[in-house]
């Protein structure tokens, strides 16, 4: 059993206009040292699979088909082996 | 003649669009459940506004691999009239059928006014009965309809003429003044190459009855239905 994890974020190239709300909010509260604020997703899945660079290449599959959007965002994507027990 | 309506979980502007079809245009309407396989001889298909599938994900992710959207897809690509309205428009990005994707609105807030689209052209299937330079008073509803794609994909749409709704003012001038989302171009409303895919932000389904303060929706569905019907002659 693996445990993947997925980030989704807004490619550099847009605006992330949440993340600019907060930085504005980060400014008024002081935080002058602080920026450059990105807001993304953070996805975890369990998958069944006979190796790693299987369930790597599924969490990948899932990740580029359904879980981003190409022309908006992009996707890291981190696979680690769990015990059983762990995933029940 | 018989126009579809989708209902995806989530959607709200399914009964507007099937009363706008019925009772403003006169034309046979059904709803097509997003489970079913099957667009029961339908000749033109609506995929309404609402937030399907709870906008989890992404604004149209989960309801591009809904069932229906099977059939949709390549009822599109065989040349079948699809209308994506708003979340419908959406889902149309999240499915390939359209270039580009929605994005946040700039300014964050969720806008639902009236505001003005000029048509950019009258010879398309949409707007046939229309012409260039036109404006229409119609509402938005929307949190995503920051149009967003990259510089090839943009220059494409207007090479094609793709772009066939913009954001103006009463008067028809566009401007970043009349933007009212973020959107590239002011893009309001863009077809697919082939010209048979609509995908438009603003709802011209809200716009087809005089009690609703604007019949200005009702010469896109008028020219769909002239254009099917010139070819069903």
């Amino acid at each position: 059993m693996f445990k993947a994890q997925v980030d989704v974020m807004l490619r550099p190239a847009i605006l992330d206009v949440e993340g600019k709300t907060v930085e504005n909010a980060l400014r008024s509260l002081g935080y002058e040292n602080a920026g450059h604020v990105r807001i993304g997703k953070h996805i975890t899945l369990k998958i069944e699979a006979e190796s790693r660079e299987e369930a790597q290449r599924i969490a990948n599959d899932i990740s580029k088909k359904v879980l981003s959007n190409p022309v908006m965002e992009d996707y890291t994507v981190s696979v680690t082996e769990i015990e059983t027990a762990e995933a029940a | 003649m018989k126009i579809g309506v989708v209902v995806f979980p989530g959607s709200n502007c399914d009964h507007d669009a099937y009363w706008a079809i019925k009772h403003n245009l006169g034309i046979n309407a059904e709803f097509l459940f997003h489970k079913e396989h099957d667009l029961k001889g339908c000749d033109a298909i609506i995929l309404p506004g609402g937030f399907s599938y709870g906008d989890y994900l992404r604004s149209g992710a989960i309801a591009r691999f809904s069932p229906i959207m099977k059939e949709v897809i390549e009822f599109a690509n065989s040349g079948g009239l699809v209308i994506g309205i708003c979340n419908g428009f959406q889902i149309l990005c999240e499915s390939g059928l359209l270039p580009g994707a929605l994005l946040r609105n700039r300014d964050l807030r969720f806008i639902s006014k009236f505001i003005h689209i000029r048509i950019e052209r009258g010879d398309t299937i949409f707007t046939g009965e229309l012409n260039r330079g036109d404006v229409l008073r119609i509402p938005i509803a929307h949190g995503e309809g920051n149009y967003h794609a990259d510089k090839a994909t943009l220059q494409r749409l207007e090479e094609n003429d793709q772009i066939i709704f913009t954001y103006c003012d009463p008067k028809g001038n566009v401007s970043e003044d009349t933007n009212p989302n973020g959107s590239q171009l002011n893009i309001a409303g863009i077809v697919n190459e082939a010209g048979n895919v609509l995908g438009m932000m603003p709802h011209p389904e809200r716009a087809c009855d005089s009690v609703l303060g604007s019949t200005d929706g009702v010469g896109i569905f008028r020219s769909l239905i002239t254009a099917r019907e010139e070819v069903a002659v």
